[in-house]
């Protein structure tokens, strides 16, 4: 039963994968290649690079082209809940019994010391992406773009699409 | 009706600008959410992320469909996660077989690369946020504990590599069980001599 198949591939990634989409991806191979053998090692980089290069979260990009493949739209649906659905379900119940209590002082002081950690795991992923940009395209065009993304978000207050449309275009021009 | 519309059009546009993968896309949920259609605060949207990254799965996904299902119920929930992934996977089934030739070439690389500045600027400014909310305008005590839990979670998470989801775990236990002032410094101590002993 191809679809059940798809259901556990998926369920089990989206399930065990902490640190959102990109971290489940070596738990998607793993189902996918090594499990069950949809796709080859080949196969699935190729799906893979192509994914990273459109926008959109990644792992339902998988999930649903993976799905597609193997059973058509159903199975593209399929393999979608099965990633999405399990753990935005325990969210939304977990975040109910919190806003329930939502005035209750140790709900605030939740609220409260969340923040630092908040703040350091936002910074973490900002450090990632200057680290890989910096790697990528070297200390010149990295400065440049990082001032600049800098001064039209912060200073000029640009809205944030028109800044990434502007490095999209940059980069298919410059780099 | 006109709420579903937004909540479509606000993860749609999250889903067609986040370049990276859902992490990435956090900033652009956070101005659709808080500053565009101030469905939430910068409080609420603290907590969502906060749990969200305390539990498994994909983070964009969890945000767009708890977000929805808060403002227009399930249909609501539904339709943001709709709206965030299915663009995106036709687009990827459609594109796959002629896109694959392109994959290396340089313009693709080069506009992924030119966008990961941009995306860390944005990311690195929430995090200023964060901090400043957790500081400006705070008691004494709160500036001290914030500090506090600001290097825990930098030390715990960056320099021995635990999960966040122990730490997000750990404060939300500790907020909920602490009793009062004196008692919770004696606990954070009591942590912090059990984190000391760990590490020797």
């Amino acid at each position: 039963m191809i679809y059940w198949d798809l259901f556990m591939a998926f369920f089990i990634p989206g399930i065990v994968g902490y640190g959102g989409g990109p971290a489940s991806i070596p738990l998607i191979q793993n189902e996918v290649v090594t499990r069950y053998g949809w796709l080859t090692l080949e196969e699935f980089g190729d799906a893979l690079a192509l994914g990273n290069a459109l926008p959109g979260p990644i792992a339902t990009k998988m999930a649903g082209y993976v799905g597609y493949l193997m059973g058509g739209p159903l199975g593209a649906t399929v393999a979608l809940f099965a990633t999405v659905a399990p753990s935005l379900i325990a969210m939304i119940v977990l975040l109910r019994i919190l806003y329930r209590f939502k005035d209750s002082p140790r709900v605030k002081t939740m609220t409260q010391m969340i923040r630092p950690t908040i703040g350091i795991l936002l910074a973490i992923i900002a450090v990632q992406f200057f680290v890989s940009a910096w790697h990528a395209i070297g200390v010149f065009q990295f400065v440049i773009l990082t001032a600049a993304s800098w001064l039209f978000l912060e200073k000029w207050k640009a809205h944030p699409a028109w800044v990434i449309v502007g490095a999209l275009i940059y980069g298919m021009v410059i780099l | 009706m006109r709420t579903l519309i937004d909540i479509f059009l606000a993860f749609f546009r999250v889903g067609m600008l986040g370049y990276g993968g859902g992490p990435s896309s956090i900033p652009l949920v956070h101005q659709e959410v808080v500053k565009k259609y101030r469905w939430m605060n910068d409080d609420e949207f603290g907590d969502t992320l906060a749990l969200g990254n305390a539990l498994p799965g994909p983070i964009a996904t969890k945000m767009a469909g708890y977000i929805g299902y808060r403002v227009k119920g399930i249909t609501g929930g539904i339709v943001g996660v709709l709206a965030l992934t299915l663009p995106t996977i036709v687009l990827m089934i459609a594109l796959l077989t002629w896109f694959m030739a392109y994959k290396d070439s340089p313009v693709i690389q080069g506009m992924t690369n030119a966008v990961r500045p941009v995306v860390g600027v944005m990311l690195a400014s929430l995090a200023y946020d964060f901090f400043k909310k957790s500081w400006k305008g705070q008691a004494v005590s709160v500036k001290r504990n914030s500090v506090i839990i600001g290097l825990i979670s930098l030390i715990v998470i960056v320099f021995l590599g635990w999960h966040p989801a122990f730490v997000i775990g750990g404060i939300l236990l500790f907020a909920l069980l602490k009793k009062n002032e004196s008692n919770s410094q004696k606990q954070a101590a009591g942590g912090k001599e059990r984190k000391r002993d760990e590490n020797a």
